[in-house]
């Protein structure tokens, strides 16, 4: 009797590998699906090779005056020669270090906190909650022997990202406060003025909002105000966006599970005490899709300011195209504005998904 | 939990409301500058340089009243302000004084919570067309698309000067005077409208001024002028009498370079202008020498103009109805005694 | 730990219910004194202004132009009469942005679910581009960019000499009644009935029996016969009103104006993205097992879709659908960026600035989106509870 030895299995088809076999399944399953694979590939080479054509080979990078765009494509050197004007605005030139200095402050810290392998986080969350923002606030505005830069020659990239951080400090805790204001059980009166200031400030436009903080604020204060309105607007942005985030704080406090609460008061914890040691933190780890979508269209909103006046980046290149010297540039203009959007709005859209996975121990409801 | 919420936001807008507005001229001085309302970019009357330095006739005026009142002229704060948020923002004190190509007009006076203090710029409404149109009088623009600047007398003049030709016209707005020319070169609309002043000042911003014209029709009066809130009478004084010391100063031959010597003069109308004689500045609740500094740190209303909007700029704009009274204008200042 | 002095006063301080009372007092007491005080300041400040108070500005005339206006609009009409103006232009940008946003945005979600890979990823590369960016960019963008670049009246883009596209809008010829129309609407409606009586037939056929009925070419071919069959019988009850340059503009026919445009293409593709994710997660929420069993059944694609999937993942998906619905008709808002006269540019725009009345204009205009939004919600909660009961 032979022993029995049995035979390798024969290989899949060449058709089912490789990449042959992933085509096949992915991309020509049938018929339908091969026309729209088609169509799909015409599209994509039509607007890459105008794309890459327009904005890349045909394009003029370097120069300083409109005649130095004469190829035809995109003309980059209406970005470049006004790039202070778009990071900085009317920031005075000899000062610029000074927003520099602050940004690489904030990035220093933003590492620290977000790369997980660096230790001493604590430390670097009670630093950029308190020395931080004086500090910034030192360079960007003046004092302690520095010059004053008044708000209104704030302006582009530097303005934006001014608004964004503020608003995104300021919205996150008041936010949790009114979410917990509505969810009170024992103080009536206060869930109720939580819920009038949330659905208020929910149900008016962003802009309406902005034209009161603007123009109205100061008739609501004895004898008008000196109020800055960068700060004014800056308020409207904060007011509006912690209401929308207090409601993804209230859905992420209503995700979790009663025995939570009941397990935290059967410990005899107090009140505080079982909202910062047991509900906020599994609350926090749910809410963070939201509350990151909340902060990015908080940086998308801050682009708003400029229909009361203020200039960010899009208002600065909308300054720039009003240039006589310059006109007729609006694609190239609008698309780097788009981009300095895009890439931040994007990098935290990521970051949170990241975030997401990490602290996802499995047990998500 | 909700109080904290309530109070951060209390304590950020109290905390910013300081300064009292009931007398404008004490916060002004508290604050050691003027807080002055001026449009967002208008080449002659306000536009900043490529220095971020604002120039024109409507800036000039700002430093004007800050000459007068804190006796430096560059202790200004410009504030850019569109067409439609002008009026709430000098109601609401944001602003001490607007001077920002403003028509004066009953209404404004009567019923916004404003006072005019005089013009500083007689005005006509006008119409911009592109050449190629072909278009010469006015009378021909039945059906056309119309770029306006919204919020502003010259829609409702605009409006009212097409129903009474009888014609129809589609009004396209925009917030700011730069879109409104760069939506009037995209062919957006047929024809621009606005002051005359303002036409020439868009016209040299296009990339090609020559081929649009101003249509000789004027179809209304529009005395531009600086604007005060109702209610602070010596404010609304010494911003009347800034620009009256400015007329007064050309009258009398003062001008920025000569204001020194002529404080020698022995004609009483000068001595009492410089506040050599006579305690003028004190009767307005300021300095002695405020017309002395507006004079010497400004220039008079003749060198204003002719720098700002007149030969000495590329708007190239004739005295016309600017000219002081003697030269037959209408710019006529009360005297000063 | 007891605390020491367990009497009177303590005790209170003690107690949650005094302790809660008594901050609820403290709240409500701080925020009155707020809102008095600001209600007294604005009182103060407009009386000592002299600035014009009240809503008598609302019946004087306007005296002003509008571009576009879905009620009978001209310079001689009231400050009120704008406001309606402003309003209705807003509820049909809203209601435009709201179709197509939605329809592109659920054919981009289910792309985004699409067995084949390559539209799986371009659906995914359209959804993260253009949410990242903000709609006042892509509005200018529209406008500025796209719809300026276009030709003047006399060079237009013309469709069949028909519909012309130039830099002042789209012009198309605009239906006109005609005798007849009212019989023609009649025979239309009865058609409308009579597809819904056929469906509720073919319905209950195939709940009885199980035979199905093509129901939705049955309905196709009825109302097309209808619409156009009845058409000439009726004796052409409709005239197209051509649009024709004459002088300056096109006249005649109608004219969808590039703000207009503008806004409506940037809400819709701004929107969609927005959308797309939501279908994407709604459809995604509905567990596999209910895909497997629909081909178990052997249901095909469109039916397990129809049928199956959709109904339940509406559930999840109405909620933020909603919310979404929302934001676009605030986002409308925006068109005062680029001068389309819709509530805010025209009301809160023109008219604040003619009259200067800011506080009565401001608060209407607040007060409109504010009914929208708490309307639209109220109905969401009572939509919820009642889908809710369907829940297993």
């Amino acid at each position: 009797m032979t022993e029995f030895t049995p035979k390798p299995a024969r290989p899949a088809p060449l058709s089912e590998v490789g990449l042959l076999g992933w085509m096949r399944k992915n991309l020509f399953s049938n018929i339908s699906n091969s026309i729209v694979t088609l169509l799909g590939l015409y599209i994509v080479w039509q607007v890459l090779s105008w794309a890459i054509s327009w904005g890349l080979l045909n394009a003029d990078f370097v120069g300083n005056h409109r005649s130095d765009c004469d190829s035809g494509g995109a003309c980059w050197v209406f970005i470049s020669v006004r790039w202070n004007l778009f990071m900085y605005g009317f920031y005075p030139q000899d000062s610029y270090w000074r927003p520099n200095l602050a940004f690489i402050l904030l990035i220093g810290f933003l590492i620290w906190l977000s790369v997980p392998r660096i230790p001493f986080k604590k430390v670097g969350a009670i630093l950029s909650l308190t020395v931080f923002p004086v500090a910034a606030y030192i360079l960007l505005y003046g004092g302690m022997g520095l010059d004053v830069v008044p708000t209104h020659r704030w302006g582009g990239l530097m303005l934006t990202l001014v608004l964004a951080l503020v608003g995104i400090v300021a919205a996150i805790p008041i936010g949790i406060l009114l979410a917990l204001g509505r969810r009170s059980t024992n103080m009536p009166a206060v869930r109720l003025v939580c819920v009038i200031f949330i659905e208020f400030w929910r149900g008016v436009p962003l802009i309406t909002i902005l034209f009161m903080a603007s123009v109205m604020l100061p008739l609501f204060f004895a004898g008008g105000t000196d109020a800055d309105k960068l700060m004014r607007a800056m308020i409207g942005i904060i007011m509006f966006q912690s209401a929308y985030m207090a409601e993804v704080v209230r859905g992420g406090l209503q995700a979790l599970g009663k025995g939570q609460y009941e397990g935290a008061d059967a410990l005899g914890l107090s009140y505080w005490q079982k909202t910062n040691l047991i509900i906020l933190p599994q609350a926090l780890k749910i809410m963070i899709p939201g509350i990151v979508n909340t902060l990015i269209s908080l940086y998308k909103d801050t682009s708003l300011i400029l229909i009361i006046g203020l200039l960010d980046v899009l208002g600065m290149v909308r300054q720039a195209l009003a240039d006589p010297a310059w006109l007729g540039y609006p694609a190239e203009g609008y698309i780097f504005a788009a981009f300095m959007f895009w890439i931040f709005c994007f990098s935290m859209s990521r970051y949170s998904a990241y975030l997401e996975r990490r602290l996802n121990t499995g047990h998500k409801r | 939990m909700k109080k904290i919420a309530t109070l951060i936001g209390a304590a950020a807008v109290l905390t910013a409301s300081a300064g009292v507005s009931a007398n404008t001229l004490e916060t002004v001085k508290n604050r050691g500058a003027v807080q002055c309302g001026v449009s967002d970019g208008l080449a002659g009357f306000s536009a900043t340089d490529s220095a971020g330095r604002w120039q024109g006739l409507d800036a000039d005026f700002c430093r004007t009243v800050a000459a007068a009142v804190l006796g430096d002229a560059e202790k200004v704060n410009f504030v850019s302000l569109t067409a439609t948020e002008r009026f709430t923002a000098l109601q609401s004190g944001e602003i001490d004084v607007l001077p920002r190509n403003t028509t004066w007009t009953l209404t404004r006076d009567a019923s916004l919570g404003l006072n005019f203090t005089g013009v500083n710029y007689y005005d006509g409404q006008g119409f911009l067309v592109s050449k190629d149109l072909g278009v010469s009088s006015a009378k021909e623009l039945d059906g056309a698309s119309v770029c306006i600047s919204s919020g502003t007398t010259t829609e409702l003049n605009l409006a009212d000067y097409f129903r009474m030709n009888g014609m129809s016209y589609e009004p396209v707005l925009y917030d700011t005077s730069d879109q409104t020319i760069s939506g009037f070169e995209a062919g957006r609309c047929d024809i621009l409208t606005s002051d005359q002043s303002q036409l020439y000042s868009l016209r040299i911003g296009m990339s090609d001024p020559d081929s649009a014209e101003v249509l000789p029709e004027v179809i209304s009066k529009e005395p531009l002028g600086p604007v005060v809130r109702q209610g602070d009478d010596q404010w609304f004084n010494i911003v009347k009498w800034a620009l009256f010391a400015q007329v007064n100063a050309e009258e009398l031959g003062v001008t920025s370079a000569n204001v020194d010597e002529m404080k020698g003069s022995n004609d009483p109308n000068v001595q009492r202008l410089l506040g050599t004689s006579g305690n003028m500045g004190e009767l307005l609740g300021l300095d002695n020498e405020w017309a002395y500094n507006i004079v010497k740190q400004v220039g008079n209303y003749g060198e204003v103009f002719e720098r700002t909007v007149g030969t000495g700029s590329p708007l190239q704009i004739a005295r016309g109805l600017n000219a002081l009274w003697t030269d037959g204008g209408l710019q006529y200042a009360p005297p000063i005694r | 730990m007891k605390p020491k002095n367990n009497t009177g006063l303590l005790r209170l301080v003690y107690n949650p219910t005094a302790r809660s009372i008594f901050y609820q007092v403290v709240i409500v007491g701080l925020l009155l004194w707020f809102v008095l005080n600001i209600v007294g300041n604005v009182m103060t400040n407009l009386d000592q202004r002299g600035i014009s108070t009240g809503f008598r500005f609302l019946s004087q005339p306007a005296g002003f132009g509008i571009s576009q206006s879905l009620i009978e609009y001209d310079e001689t009409f009231t400050f009120g009469r704008t406001f309606f103006v402003g309003l209705l232009n807003t509820l049909l940008i809203s209601a435009l942005g709201i179709i197509t946003a939605t329809i592109l945005g659920v054919f981009v979600g289910i792309s985004r679910l699409s067995p084949n890979w390559l539209l799986r990823k371009l659906s995914m590369v359209y959804i993260e581009i253009l949410r990242n960016i903000p709609l006042l960019l892509q509005i200018f963008f529209w406008y500025y960019v796209v719809l300026q670049a276009m030709p003047r009246p006399r060079d237009s883009i013309s469709i069949g000499e028909a519909i012309f596209i130039n830099v002042r809008g789209i012009s198309m010829p605009k239906p006109v009644a005609d005798s007849g129309f009212g019989i023609y609407v009649a025979l239309i409606v009865a058609a409308i009935i009579g597809v819904i009586v056929l469906a509720r037939w073919a319905n209950k056929r195939m709940m009885d029996t199980g035979q199905q009925f093509p129901t939705f070419w049955a309905s196709v071919g009825i109302l097309l016969g209808t619409v156009i069959i009845g058409f000439f019988l009726t004796g052409r009850p409709l005239v197209l009103d051509y649009p024709e340059l004459r002088g300056l503009n096109f006249r005649g026919g109608m004219t969808l104006l590039p703000e207009l445009l503008a806004l409506w293409f940037a809400l819709t593709i701004y929107t969609s993205t927005y959308i797309a994710e939501i279908v994407r997660s709604g459809i995604e929420s509905v567990s596999h097992g209910q895909t497997e069993a629909c081909r178990a059944l052997g249901l095909n694609e469109g039916q397990r879709l129809k049928l199956v999937i959709l109904p339940q993942a509406m559930r999840v998906m109405i909620p933020p659908m909603t919310s979404q619905y929302l934001n676009l008709a605030k986002n409308s808002s925006l068109a005062t960026a680029i001068g389309y006269p819709d509530l805010v540019s025209v009301f809160a725009g023109t008219t604040l600035n003619q009259t200067g009345q800011a506080i009565e204009i401001i608060s209407m205009t607040m007060l409109v989106y504010l009914t929208i939004s708490l309307s639209v919600s109220a109905f969401m909660n009572w939509f919820n509870r009642r889908m809710a009961l369907v829940e297993r």
